[in-house]
């Protein structure tokens, strides 16, 4: 007899819950009434607003290069920093590291944004170029990312096998030859996690951004919360439905085409062991 | 492999200066001073002994509390089968991409979906159960809550099960153990840090959350974050503002020595 | 190693592509090169095709900043290191900018049309003789109620929120100062009392209203009132007209006790960079016809007695978003309650949201 998926029924409705909002949101984006309150009718209008919306197609834009921009550089600092204080010799001072790391998760984001607007303003003040704008964001983005990525790596620092670097070691390898072959590899998972979360922080990020933002550089996330007020438009969910199918056709197509190239390389591999066997 | 270890740390350590600790420090020295700029301990005795604040305290305690067990309880299941799965990165990614939509529309999708003339009541109204009142009550705000943060706690717990060693639970399957001991013993103790991690992502920010209060909570419960926003935007009080801020960093020093790294001591 | 390797580049060319899409977008709008004007304003509170007719006839590029609230807003501005030409706050937050000094005084000799604006609309206590500010629209804060399910009749005064069967079917919109303020107003008081008999009086009376409130919100009560989430509202009358547009059952009443009456006014902060620029603007939103464009695109009051002229009958004569001047005798503006008293208002509102349950 068949045993019954249990855990199958499970994820199936952790996936339920996770995109009916999402689904709603896509259903509501074709409605011809002005709002989500009750569908009225079919209608494009909302996509084509979105199109012929230029300042908004350009704050979509500016999101996503803040996104990836800022994740990759906080990917990087997070990742060294993970591992500084993995190697750091002493219990307490690692405790404290990762204590002072998890401030920024811990803190409100209405006391990040007013701090940071504070620090950049007076370096505004010492600086006679620089003025809010992308850069201040940008540089908050990475700040409020790294401590995720640290969480994110750490862990796996800790499932690592101090003994592979030893015998790396042992076999001749330099430290960058470390890094780069044992160490690094190793952390992939937690390195993309902490990639993924980061990157979903500063999508989702709002009052940091609004405090250190200025020079019209603004993120969809700015522009929604204003919105508030007068209401949000269809042509948001539209943007948000198009946003959404995008990613997912970058994640799906991204995860075929890797597994592919992992197949095709092992079929080499197993191909040149095979020849070289049978020598 | 110190000197370039201290050299991979640098543009770390440098952020944690000039982010981290100038910001606290600004953060502490500011809850000192009182709404007119004088220097003052009026704030943490406002906080302290009026019962308003500490009301608040455990409240936030309370719910980010709640919402945290919840989040375990439901992300720990979808983690450990995820691992089972065939293509299980691709769902993993399936999973996190919700969060990619902005949050204020998917409270407003939940809006529409928990209203009184919404998605569930309709269907309840068509099963004969009658309209509910959903929105405005603790089980709303503890789904919507647990929603937002799920990715947040399956993420790391999926990676740390993922890593473990396949033979270690054959190994416990050979010395008689059944599945029920298996994962109380084996899988359980060794995705422990997994779970530490997504406990600290998950309960640390919930205490501070204000917008979920009032849009699925209708304000019905106070936790800090509203007064944080209230003091820091529309009084313009940052000397109280900041002293909430503060007690909130003590708060996470303690969570993190409660859940941070034991002495690795000999296993018992 | 590779899988990094290849993610790494992957994104790095993502980044480049949405760099360039960028500038090209930017490009294909003609915005690069021209001189610039920076409007900090509430999100979508201008018609778009405003914005753009403005940029055609005098040649500069706007920058549209937003923002969700005035206190955010005064934050970024009193902080520095933004170079906004025209913002739009509310008039108590207005007062509070003239005495921060974060304004700049208008040179009324480059203002054409300030004769269109409604003689009431001006020289208000917020800013006598509009030496810095330009009305924009206005509104007033009153009853929004569904007719499903409590009669007109029955909703005239402050004093009907504490009605028996409202139990758990009112919403309160999230502001101090209005909340107490009706409070204050409900008891005959000014809404701008500084006096602590008067407040306790208030807020002991508000607390025997707290069993009919069933949520405290803010701009997404336009929402639950269209999904008749709720029986009646304390809300704006900008807020109002939304949901009056969404469910033909809601309705607006301005009690008759009396009430507060909003601004939002325009500025020109003194960090401008553009002030010519921002004359132009200013100039160009008091012509009857984009004063009466905008009245229709917002749905707010427009404060325009020439746009009025323009605006079609049915929303002039409407007499809950512009009411009778008996009525108007009774509306009161905010002033700016000073540190102190912002602060009493808002913990004494605190303690009211928590003493529910």
């Amino acid at each position: 007899m068949k045993k019954f998926p249990w855990s199958r029924l499970y994820l199936a409705l952790v996936f339920v819950l996770l995109y009916a909002p999402i689904f709603y949101l896509i259903f509501y984006s074709f409605n011809d009434g002005g709002t989500m309150n009750s569908f009225t009718g079919f209608t494009w209008d909302n996509y084509t607003a979105v199109f012929e919306d230029s300042r908004l197609l350009i704050i979509v834009l500016n999101t996503f290069m803040l996104a990836f921009l800022s994740a990759l550089a906080a990917t990087a600092i997070g990742t060294f920093g993970a591992m500084a204080i993995y190697y750091t010799k002493q219990r307490s001072t690692r405790n404290t590291l990762l204590s002072l790391n998890n401030i920024l998760l811990v803190s409100p984001d209405v006391i990040i944004g007013a701090s940071f607007l504070i620090f950049f303003t007076m370096i505004g003040s010492l600086f006679r170029n620089f003025s809010l704008g992308f850069m201040s964001v940008l540089l908050s983005h990475i700040a409020f990312s790294i401590p995720i990525v640290v969480l994110m790596v750490l862990p796996k620092l800790h499932e690592m096998n101090d003994s592979m670097v030893d015998a790396a070691r042992d076999l001749g390898a330099n430290n960058f030859q470390v890094v780069k072959n044992i160490i690094l590899p190793f952390l992939s998972p937690g390195i993309i996690a902490g990639y993924f979360m980061a990157f979903t922080y500063s999508l989702d990020d709002f009052a940091v951004t609004f405090f250190v933002t200025g020079n019209g550089f603004s993120t969809l996330s700015v522009e929604i919360y204003s919105r508030a007020r007068q209401g949000i438009s269809l042509e948001i969910n539209a943007l948000s439905t198009l946003v959404f199918l995008f990613s997912m056709i970058l994640v799906v197509g991204y995860y075929f085409i890797s597994k592919e190239n992992v197949s095709r390389r092992v079929r080499k591999n197993r191909k040149k062991r095979e020849v070289t066997d049978l020598q | 492999m110190t000197k370039i270890r201290r050299l991979y740390a640098i543009p770390y350590m440098f952020w944690l200066v000039l982010f981290v600790i100038a910001p606290v420090l600004m953060i502490v020295y500011q809850s000192f001073f009182d709404m007119n700029g004088q220097f003052s301990l009026i704030n943490y005795q406002s906080y302290f002994a009026s019962g308003k604040y500490l009301t608040m305290t455990l409240n936030s305690v309370w719910y980010a509390f709640l919402i945290t067990v919840i989040t375990l309880l439901i992300s720990y299941p979808t983690a450990y089968f995820l691992t089972k799965l065939k293509h299980k990165d691709l769902w993993l990614l399936l999973i996190i991409l919700p969060t990619w939509v902005n949050l204020l529309l998917k409270a407003y999708a939940f809006i529409g979906i928990f209203g009184i003339n919404g998605s569930i009541n309709s269907f309840l109204t068509f099963t004969g159960i009658g309209p509910q009142q959903i929105l405005f009550t603790d089980f709303s705000f503890l789904v919507v809550a647990t929603y937002i943060e799920l990715p947040f706690m399956i993420m790391p717990i999926y990676n740390a099960l993922e890593e473990m060693n396949p033979s270690l639970i054959s190994a416990s399957r050979d010395l008689g153990a059944n599945s029920f001991e298996t994962f109380r013993r084996v899988v359980f103790p060794l995705s422990l840090n997994g779970v530490k991690s997504g406990v600290q992502a998950v309960f640390i920010p919930s205490l501070s959350l204000f917008m979920l209060t009032r849009l699925i909570g209708g304000n019905r419960v106070i936790t800090l974050g509203t007064a944080i926003e209230q003091h820091f935007l529309v009084t313009q009080n940052w000397g109280m503002g900041s002293t909430i801020g503060v007690v909130l960093i003590i708060a996470m020093f303690v969570v993190m020595i409660l859940t941070g790294e034991k002495k690795k001591g000999g296993k018992k | 190693m590779k899988k990094l390797q290849s993610l790494i580049i992957g994104i790095i060319l993502i980044i480049v592509v949405l760099l360039l899409g960028v500038r090209q977008l930017e490009k294909s709008t003609g915005m690069a090169g021209a001189q610039v004007l920076n409007i900090y304003n509430w999100g979508d509170y201008i018609d778009p095709e405003l914005l753009k007719k403005f940029e055609e006839e005098s040649g500069y590029k706007v920058n549209y900043d937003t923002f969700d609230s005035n206190e955010a807003m005064f934050t970024k501005i009193r902080q520095g290191g933004t170079a906004y030409d025209i913002s739009i706050p509310s008039e108590y937050m207005i007062q509070k900018m003239i005495d921060e000094k974060l304004v700049l005084p208008l040179d009324h000799a480059k203002i054409k049309g300030l004769e269109n604006i409604d003689a009431r609309f001006l020289n208000l206590s917020f800013d006598p003789e509009n030496s810095y500010s330009i009305p924009y629209f206005w509104g007033t804060l009153g009853i929004a109620y569904n007719d499903k399910f409590i009669s007109a009749d029955k909703m005239t005064s402050w004093d009907d929120l504490w009605r028996p069967e409202l139990k758990d079917n009112i919403m309160l919109i999230d502001g101090a100062r209005e909340i107490i303020g009706l409070g204050l107003n409900s008891l005959g008081y000014s809404l701008n009392s500084k006096n602590m008999e008067e407040l306790d009086e208030a807020v002991t009376k508000l607390r025997k209203m707290t069993p009919n409130v069933k949520a405290i919100v803010a701009d997404e009560i336009k929402m639950y009132m269209a999904n008749e989430e709720s029986a009646v509202a304390v809300t704006f009358s900008g807020e109002a007209a939304d949901m009056m547009a969404e469910n033909e059952h809601i309705h607006y009443v301005i009690p008759k006790e009396g009430s507060n009456l909003w601004f939002d006014n325009i500025v020109i902060p003194k960090t401008a960079k553009n002030v010519d620029g921002a004359y132009e603007f200013i100039n160009f939103m008091l012509r009857p016809e984009n004063a009466a464009q905008n009245a229709e695109y917002i749905g707010y009051s427009t404060p325009n007695k020439k746009a009025l002229d323009i605006l079609p009958k049915e929303i002039t004569e409407d007499e809950q978003f512009y009411p009778t001047d008996e009525l108007m005798s009774h509306l009161e503006v905010y002033e700016d309650l000073g540190k102190e008293y912002l602060g009493i208002y808002n913990d004494l509102f605190l303690e009211l949201k928590m003493y529910r349950k």
